[in-house]
């Protein structure tokens, strides 16, 4: 495979001298740059960059975008992650000179037609979650979580409330003990039930005066609706307690049920994964923060409102937490999340989740027999499988996920949740067809046997990709972690 | 049935059957009755990607055209040149429809990218580690602030006066829940350790600068890292990427964190975002560092590759354990100043900053100039500047635009109702010697 000759970085690429872009004459008289800085404050070394002229980068950077598996080669079953098809005209949209080209200082009256996208956007959204209010400012699912929680205790300490936890079921993502403890509150664990739900005595046992949040993903991370969640918004309420609905899994539920009708009083929305926003390889995200009416004295500033027909950024909240955005958020995401949101309108959002879950259901069906489905019955848009039975041919989850991609396609989220031993989460999502889903379950058996009668081939896997397993541990051992002069060239093979 | 449906409603029923069951309705039995939507909602419905473009050309119609309209607006935001290769190479769908390298055999391409960006960062700021990179310099501050409470066992955090408002709103949102105490010191001039006197103690944590500072002054980080190092207190300094190539980085003048904001290298405004957090430190602080972390390694037949490191410390794991919640980067982001700094090298990136450098200095000697303007804070600054005027900023600034289509700055009583005859003003390379005669002539004349 050439592009296993192709890991040389752009450093490694340099040619003293040549560069990529050049800028015009400075056209304003020129002074001594010492003159106008500080002597002891100039630069004395010049940062090292690469120096490589245009076309160079160019081919360097094609050939790094050829190692990588992405949503637009093939599926990208990772559970929770909800990696649909990232719609091109939500780039153009957003791309538009007179949108991303706007500074956020400028005068409120030369930017009235953005800000009347935001102002439609946040309306929208909050209707289809079923919520009173939005702030837009969360730059991703963690950091939407975190002013989940400040709401809360912001919440909490206005109403003299002596608050000390926040109960979260041990099938919880990781984002969510971590953000509680961020913002001061200790983390109390309840177990899931024997049917892989929220347990309602065993919620109670924990639920006290001290409560000040539940924090719950639903549909829940092993892809099943919580049906009793409802009764758990009232235990939760009945101590002035909070629900924090993680929406991570909101694709299952678009038009078809609402986190504000299940009680929810704060809501986060990944647009990155509901509304196909793209993933970026990591980022930038985006999650507002919806929420009941009476948190929003408390939300962040500025949100954007209207009056007679003129938007502005509104600094009324009078117990506003404060600001969490250096501006109002990720515009650029929420434009291309706006886009999408109306190219599927009112009357397609319940398509949506509904393709979402028929997907999931017949994926699972189809490898149910090599993949005992850890929590049997139908799932909403993604669901949990064991590799447990494959330990005694010495192969793990991890084996089988490698093994996928020398397939073609993507391994699902792997030994998550980590209530079920040696699991895999897969999510086919509403944009794969019976044909692409047809293929990933015949990967999937080919795998399981593979398994019985060869396991090497699976333990060994990686085969065919622009790298074989890497060594995570030596890495973390030496910690390289930057380019030096010193390595050149020499490693490359 | 949307046109990014994979199966249509005609194909349902085979779906079903496949299934075993008979109606959709068995699949979601789990969800009550009494939870259903019951009504339609209320959202207009959908619409084909011509009305789309329609809906957005026309309220992009309403904005002023950045295209055209010379603008000094700054603030943290700079309007810099985009190299046309970055737009073409960030949209590449195997960059950013990918998602988060976690099989790393797969994910090689946006691993090096980000290696690549971690040493570009530890370059920039003089830094010896650098992360993959985090939502915004804001939010970069406020982890540094936290990584240094956890490091020192202390709560108090001196803020310079001079810090940006906006992220020293920020720092408190994130802070103060687990129990920061954050202390303005100093005002809008550039800080001195004589301002730290009486503040600093061995209570506290950290000591954080902007470099050059909001107002665009140039702080002297050497003495104030040495200040709160006397202290037992780590020193942090946001810092400007694009002034880091005529500054001295403060990673060699003593700082122990450096943050910064990406976006201003080779990404639109975007009012604001996504941006793009650096986040570099020295190497002692490795293992408390916050977010996504690339580390060079071998693969099974020993050649390089290259994978996420020190995952312990993240929040998936560790979880309520964790420092941080943070577990993505804004990577596309990263990506885009990644490949600017590739173009520009180093020397086009002091070329770049060479001419901001000289623009600036070129308007802000004609601007003081006219009757009623000064520079205060005076002193020496960058790119940016900050003006006392004899009227409202804002009337100015709106009599400027009506006058001759230029934005003449942020007012900063938008910020500050008391700071409302104070207008920010920023010049980047893109501004022609037109522009700021321009301007000049139009703000002489709205003080008219």
């Amino acid at each position: 495979m050439t592009s296993k000759r192709n890991h040389r970085l752009i450093y490694d690429r340099t040619i003293p001298g040549h560069r990529g872009y050049d800028l015009p004459a400075c056209d304003v008289p020129e002074r001594p740059v010492g003159e106008l800085i500080p002597r002891d404050l100039v630069r004395g070394q010049a940062p090292v960059l690469p120096q490589v002229h245009e076309p160079e980068v160019v081919r360097h950077y094609i050939r790094l975008s050829t190692l990588n598996h992405h949503v637009d080669k093939a599926v990208y079953p990772l559970g929770s992650c909800t990696m649909k098809y990232n719609p091109k005209i939500n780039e153009d949209l957003a791309g538009i000179p007179a949108l991303a080209g706007l500074h956020p200082m400028a005068p409120e009256e030369l930017s009235q037609g953005l800000l009347g996208l935001l102002h439609q956007f946040s309306r929208e959204l909050v209707e289809i979650v079923g919520m009173d209010a939005v702030s837009l400012h969360p730059a991703a699912g963690a950091q939407g979580e975190l002013l989940g929680i400040r709401l809360a205790r912001a919440y909490h300490d206005h109403r003299g409330n002596k608050k000390k936890t926040v109960i979260i079921p041990d099938s919880a993502h990781g984002t969510n003990p971590a953000t509680a403890h961020m913002i001061g509150y200790d983390v109390v664990e309840v177990k899931s039930g024997p049917t892989g739900k929220l347990d309602l005595a065993a919620l109670r046992e924990k639920v006290n005066g001290e409560t000040a949040a539940l924090m719950v993903t639903n549909p829940n991370t092993l892809g099943l609706f919580e049906t009793e969640i409802a009764e758990a918004a009232r235990i939760v309420h009945d101590v002035d307690g909070l629900l924090y609905l993680d929406g991570a899994n909101l694709n299952a539920m678009l038009g078809l049920t609402r986190p504000g009708d299940m009680g929810a009083d704060i809501v986060h929305i990944n647009l990155h994964k509901t509304f196909s926003t793209p993933h970026g390889g990591g980022g930038p995200g985006s999650a507002p923060i919806a929420v009941k009416a009476k948190l929003a004295p408390f939300l962040p500033t500025p949100t954007i409102a209207e009056r007679d027909g003129r938007f502005f950024l509104d600094f009324d909240h009078p117990h506003s937490v404060g600001r969490l955005a250096p501006y109002v958020g990720a515009v650029g995401i929420l434009l291309r999340a706006f886009a999408y949101l109306r190219r599927i309108g009112g009357n397609g959002m319940a398509g949506v989740s509904r393709a979402a879950i028929v997907n999931a259901n017949y994926l699972m069906k189809q490898v149910a027999e090599d993949y005992p489905v850890a929590y049997p019955g139908p799932c909403m848009h993604e669901f949990v499988v064991s590799c447990s039975w494959m330990k005694k041919h010495g192969v793990k989850n991890i084996d089988v996920a490698k093994r996928m991609l020398d397939f073609g396609v993507h391994a699902p989220t792997v030994s998550f949740p980590l209530i079920v031993p040696d699991c895999l989460m897969i999510e086919p999502t509403e944009s794969e067809s019976r044909a692409s889903l047809d293929e990933l379950a015949t990967i999937l058996r080919t795998i399981a046997r593979e398994a019985r009668e060869e396991p090497d081939t699976v333990r060994g896997a990686p085969h065919d990709t622009p790298v074989r397993r890497l060594d995570e541990g030596a890495a973390a051992r030496n910690l390289q972690i930057r380019w030096t002069p010193r390595e050149g060239t020499e490693k490359e093979r | 049935m949307s046109p990014y449906t994979g199966h249509s409603r005609e194909e349902e029923p085979e779906l079903l059957r496949a299934i075993g069951v008979e109606t959709f309705e068995d699949l979601i039995a789990a969800v009550p009755k009494a939870l259903r939507q019951s009504r339609p909602l209320d959202v207009p419905p959908g619409q084909s990607e011509m009305e789309l473009r329609r809906l957005f050309l026309d309220a992009a119609r309403r904005n002023y055209d950045p295209l055209s309209t010379p603008s000094f607006l700054g603030g943290g935001l700079y309007d810099h040149d985009i190299p046309a290769v970055v737009r073409h190479m960030t949209l590449r769908s195997e960059f950013y429809t990918a998602y988060t390298p976690y099989q790393a055999e797969v994910a090689q391409g946006t691993l090096m990218t980000i290696y690549e960006f971690q040493t570009m960062a530890c370059e920039l700021t003089g830094c010896d580690v650098a992360n993959a990179s985090m939502y915004d310099a804001g939010s970069a501050a406020a982890e540094a602030a936290l990584l240094a409470a956890h490091a020192t066992g202390r709560q108090k955090i001196l803020v310079a006066g001079s810090f940006h408002p906006h992220h020293r709103g920020i720092l408190e949102t994130y802070g103060r829940p687990p129990g920061l105490s954050f202390v303005d010191v100093g005002a809008d001039r550039p800080l001195t350790p004589a301002d730290l006197a009486g503040k600093i103690d061995g209570e506290t944590a950290a000591v954080l600068v902007q470099q050059p500072n909001f107002f665009g002054g140039i702080e002297s980080i050497g003495p104030l890292a040495e200040a709160a190092h006397a202290h037992g207190a780590l020193f942090v300094a946001s810092a400007d990427p694009v002034a880091l190539a005529l500054l001295e980085p403060p990673g060699k003048l003593g700082a122990d964190i450096v943050v910064g904001e990406g976006q201003n290298l080779g990404n639109p405004p975007s009012y604001g975002g996504p941006a793009c957090g650096i986040f570099a430190c020295k190497r002692d602080l490795i293992r408390r560092l916050p977010g996504r972390l690339v580390a060079e390694t071998v693969d099974a037949e020993g050649r390089r590759g290259f994978v996420l490191t020190l995952q312990t410390r993240e929040q998936h794991i560790r979880r309520e354990k964790a420092t941080s919640n943070i577990c993505t980067n804004n990577n596309l982001v990263a990506l885009g100043m990644t490949i600017t700094l590739s173009l520009l090298g180093p020397t086009g990136l002091r070329e770049m900053a060479n001419l901001c450098l000289q623009k600036a200095h070129y308007l802000a000697g004609a601007l003081a100039a006219i009757p009623g303007v000064r520079r205060d804070p005076d002193g020496p600054f960058f790119h940016e500047f900050c003006l006392r005027l004899p009227k409202e900023a804002s009337e100015v600034i709106g009599k400027v635009y009506k006058d001759a289509g230029i934005l003449a700055g942020c007012d900063l009583g938008r910020i500050r109702p008391e700071w409302s005859d104070r207008l920010l003003v920023a010049v980047t390379e893109k501004r022609t010697r037109q522009e700021l005669d321009g301007l000049v002539t139009a703000l002489g004349r709205a003080l008219q």
